[in-house]
């Protein structure tokens, strides 16, 4: 929802207390003249037509932007349908990951890493090309996670955040400049090879934190609501509870309750920052967001922008109440084009006539680059050059390789993903098993927020490919099924499935079980099963004193076949010993990998283990 | 009553003759009132709650439940187990080329037993139960035909069903199976509904069996006038064959995972829950090896059989014959007629080739 600002529905008091404020009304004015004369403070002169007609527009904007990006983040999951053949591969009909391709930041700082521009992100040369037209209207038209901001700085201001106060916070700061520091080091790091600055992408962390977080958070909460409706001994209300959960099983919600790794963290730090509106309104936007810096660095190029006509002002301050990125809109200072997310509110809000948008406007008030401390730059520079090697000094990567990272399947090298993973969390929200999850420090300082198989959660679905089709940066590339099974060729693996002898039922406790087996998908199956009569003791004792009988049993003991496990995790999901599972599964063998191998085939000794 | 003060209400004199005054009538009968409210309020709403055992155990009512969809009278003309070949038994080859559709064995397997109105009366709901356990498609022979599945969707409809559903509760993820089975989009078209297994759609029963006893149960397919079993005969590793019997699994939500480890007495208490009207056995291809899931399409063999039968023992004891296991190897099926669910020697019925 876009904030709906009464921009001009309650003129602070001060204003309209002003002596002479309101001048007299000509005798001869219509009705309709008088009554808008009335709500406008000042000299009462009405914005332009086309500065109304591109407010509202603005507004349609952002609830039209917000809508698709909640409408492609309830699509990005798979559900099946009946028109589908049985033989069509599954994908996803829409682009769900539209936004994160649109997005230059992630563009730049992947060109960076890996010296190209993965497939649709070229799309954000388009966003790049908007910005140097207009200015900073991704941030204030489109961008859902700004949009959220809007909402929440216009609904949650304190009664000090109000009037004055407000036009204190609204005025340009001296800490607006953190995020072009941020937006440096992220690049730098870019360019040493880590995609850190994904963390924070705004379209990353809205996805990350809304997908991982809030949706099944709500989807939780009306479960539990609509199950309870169940216990009503009324045939309607229960048949209506039923109804409403099947409707928003298949449009809204995951195809069962999904959990998510440590993901109380991600929804903790997105309360935060929204709360942060409180007190300074669009915190993030205007202190933190590296995509905004990115495209205010652009902005100086853009054709359209703001002249003011510093005469008329009168110093009422209307326009810094509603002004959006704190870029100095009053009179009598200059106009900050990289600050601007054009949202048209100062224009629409100044009764004196001082403010005008249009192409190609003078800039003698206009300062148009980033007010940035040279000396502050090039410290974050110089930290986000040394990030990589900071991380890479740790153990986790190059020698001590943690058996919980398994990646995706079709990830490349782990270099290379770190390249090219921005934290989107697109491929945890679209696997149908919830089998992958944000890690949190397995990969590594560097590797937070990656996505790892937690195969005691869920397991990686044999013929499934949707993680690497909506991977908007290639760290899962777009696999086919046959690649991944392993049609007429070697089959994708994640890593390597081992037997617990001591917690595993037939092996242990002389109990058959070999659910593994049975959920082992490949074929011929990578479990393989021995036949054995194995003796066991009876649990009664024997008569008179006796020690216990013995008997014989038949078992199958389940065994692997590394050359043939893919490390899909059935095995270890399905394992019916609950709390430490018998059969679980370790990254090693993965085919990505040259070094993280079991097998004398596929090593390659001249690469780091 | 607020212990905030009202603007200015500090400015009183604390030496003021209204404070050290007792409080009025009224005002002590509403703090006592308050305080008698609120404490018995408390005495009683706990003494309702109060859990005297230390345990809130849910007493069982200490019946086995039993779903018994079965109809009672038999004609003695009809068939009990009629087994449809669109092949002749004879043909050398090993998959020789089908004389007749799924359908077309679907409805001369049914009429033999005397047609499908026998089973289903005008206005009844159907439950169709095939087996779409597994993300496989057709070929495979991991799921039940689609088009045998649609075959007996159509059948119940003729006989004057006013609703069929077809539903099951998948090993792998649900839209995966139904959508790459073939059954979501064969059974749409002939007008079944589709469920798939949503979380809300269980229930906790008391099955009461020998190993299963409390179970959240799948309440889309017990809540019904009809149940038709539609499994697919095919390898098991662990059971070595399965079928009708076994089908009863997609019944079950929770942890099946347990189930194996007593997986005959599993089969038995479920297949004693569940009593179906009738069972079409799909035998158009059948898993021969690498079961349940099969995988690769040379563990599968074409073999153009459809068995309708009354007796879901029988049937398994019959479809395990197709993949060369003996009766006596499959102990569920004895535990199966132990129990009188049905017999495991199925030449004993009255049996009908067609």
């Amino acid at each position: 929802m876009a904030a709906q600002q009464p921009d001009h529905a309650n003129p602070i008091p001060w204003i309209t207390g002003k002596p002479g404020a309101v001048p007299a009304l000509d005798e001869g004015s219509k009705p309709k003249l008088q009554k808008i004369l009335k709500k406008l403070p000042g000299s009462g002169i009405a914005p332009r037509r086309i500065a109304v007609i591109l407010k509202w527009a603005r507004r349609a904007c952002q609830i039209g932007f917000f809508a698709l990006f909640m409408y492609f983040l309830f699509q990005t999951g798979f559900r099946g349908s009946f028109a589908a053949r049985a033989d069509a591969p599954v994908r996803l009909p829409l682009p769900v990951e539209g936004f994160l391709l649109a997005d230059p930041f992630v563009a730049a700082m992947t060109a960076l890493s890996t010296h190209t521009v993965y497939r649709g992100l070229l799309w954000s040369v388009g966003l790049l090309a908007v910005t140097m037209i207009f200015g900073r209207v991704f941030c204030g038209w489109i961008c859902p996670f700004g949009t959220l901001h809007h909402f929440f700085g216009w609904l949650l201001p304190s009664r000090k955040g109000r009037g004055a106060s407000r036009v204190e916070a609204n005025k340009t700061h001296t800490y607006q400049r953190a995020k072009y520091y941020l937006l440096y080091a992220f690049l730098l790091a870019g360019v040493g090879g880590s995609a850190i600055g994904g963390l924070f992408d705004p379209i990353c962390i809205a996805v990350r934190s809304i997908g991982l977080g809030v949706i099944p958070g709500v989807q939780y909460l009306s479960h539990r609501g609509l199950g309870a409706a169940q216990d009503i001994h009324s045939r309607a209300i229960q048949g209506a509870a039923d109804h409403t959960q099947d409707w928003l099983s298949q449009t809204v919600w995951q195809s069962k309750q999904f959990y998510f790794h440590q993901t109380w963290f991600i929804v903790f730090l997105l309360v935060a920052v929204l709360f942060a509106n409180r007190f300074i309104p669009r915190f993030w936007c205007r202190v933190l967001c590296p995509l905004g810096a990115f495209l205010g660095v652009f902005a100086r190029f853009a054709l359209f922008g703001m002249k003011k006509d510093h005469a008329k002002c009168t110093d009422c301050n209307l326009c810094l109440v509603h002004c959006q990125g704190a870029d100095s809109p009053q009179g009598g200072v200059k106009w900050r084009q990289d600050e601007c997310h054009m949202c048209m509110n100062c224009e629409n809000a100044c009764p004196e006539d001082v403010i005008k948008f249009g192409f190609l406007p003078n800039r003698r008030s206009t300062i148009t680059v980033p007010d940035t401390e040279r000396r502050t730059a090039l410290a974050a520079v110089g930290a986000g050059a040394m990030f990589l090697p900071a991380s890479r000094i740790a153990d986790s990567l190059d020698v001590n390789y943690s058996s919980k990272v398994i990646r995706p399947p079709g990830a490349v090298e782990e270099r290379a993903f770190l390249e090219r993973c921005i934290r989107c969390a697109e491929c945890m929200k679209v696997c149908p098993n919830n089998a992958l999850h944000p890690a949190f420090l397995e990969a590594g300082i560097e590797g937070i927020w990656t996505p790892i198989l937690i195969a005691r959660v869920g397991y990686c679905e044999y013929s499934c490919v949707l993680c690497g089709q909506v991977c908007p940066t290639g760290a899962i590339q777009k696999i086919t099924e046959a690649e991944k099974m392993g049609i007429q060729q070697a089959p994708i693996k994640i890593g390597t499935a081992f037997y617990d002898h001591g917690r595993c039922l037939p092996w242990s406790m002389q109990t058959p079980c070999i659910v593994c087996e049975e959920f082992c998908p490949t074929s011929p199956k990578a479990i393989w099963v021995e036949e054995v009569d194995a003796p066991v003791r009876d649990s009664k004792p024997g008569p008179d004193g006796q020690p216990p009988a013995m008997k014989t049993v038949h078992l199958q003991r389940p065994h692997v076949d590394p050359g043939l496990c893919v490390g899909c995790g059935a095995c270890e999901k399905v394992c019916p010993v609950q709390d430490q599972p018998a059969v679980y599964v370790t990254s090693v063998g993965e085919t990505r990998s040259k070094t993280n191998v079991i097998l004398l085939e596929n090593t390659n000794y001249n690469q780091k283990s | 009553m607020s212990t905030r003060g009202k603007p200015g209400e500090g400015h009183t004199p604390l030496t003021s003759p209204v404070d050290i005054a007792r409080p009025s009538r009224r005002q002590a009968l509403v703090r006592l009132g308050g305080f008698a409210g609120v404490l018995g309020g408390a005495a009683v709403g706990a003494r309702l709650l109060w859990d005297k055992g230390g345990f809130d155990v849910v007493q069982s009512s200490g019946a086995r439940q039993v779903r018994d969809y079965r109809i009672a009278e038999r004609d003695a003309e009809h068939a009990e187990l009629a087994i449809a070949r669109a092949a002749p038994k004879e043909a050398g080859d090993d998959s020789p080329a089908p004389t007749a559709t799924p359908e077309q064995l679907v409805q001369r397997a049914v009429d033999a037993l005397g047609g499908m109105k026998k089973f289903v009366s005008r206005g009844d709901v159907v439950v169709v139960k095939p087996n779409i356990g597994w993300d496989r498609m057709p070929i495979h022979a991991a799921n039940t035909n689609p088009d045998v599945v649609a075959a007996v969707i159509k059948l119940a409809f003729d006989a004057g069903a006013k609703k069929v559903v077809v539903a099951d509760g998948s090993c792998n993820d649900p839209n995966r199976c139904f959508q790459r089975s073939g059954i979501w989009r064969a059974a749409y078209d002939v007008g079944a509904e589709i469920v798939l297994p949503q979380e809300h759609r269980y229930r906790t029963m008391r099955l009461k069996g020998d190993v299963l006893d409390e179970w959240p149960v799948f309440t889309t397919l017990v809540d019904a006038d009809k149940v038709i079993n539609v499994p697919i005969a095919k390898h098991h590793n662990l059971a070595k064959f399965t079928a009708a019997m076994k089908n009863w699994y997609g019944v079950l939500g929770g942890r099946r995972n347990r189930l194996h480890q007593n997986i005959d007495m599993s089969i038995a208490d479920l297949a004693t829950f569940m009593r179906p009207t009738l069972v079409i056995m799909d035998a158009w291809r059948v898993l021969m090896r690498n079961g349940p899931q099969g995988g690769n399409i040379d563990d599968a063999r074409d073999m153009h059989t459809v068995v309708a039968t009354v007796d879901q023992v029988a049937a398994d004891a019959f479809g395990c014959t197709l993949i060369g296991q003996k009766r006596e190897n499959v102990p569920y099926l004895a535990m199966g007629e132990q129990r009188g669910l049905g017999t495991m020697r199925w030449e004993n019925l009255r049996v009908k080739e067609v």
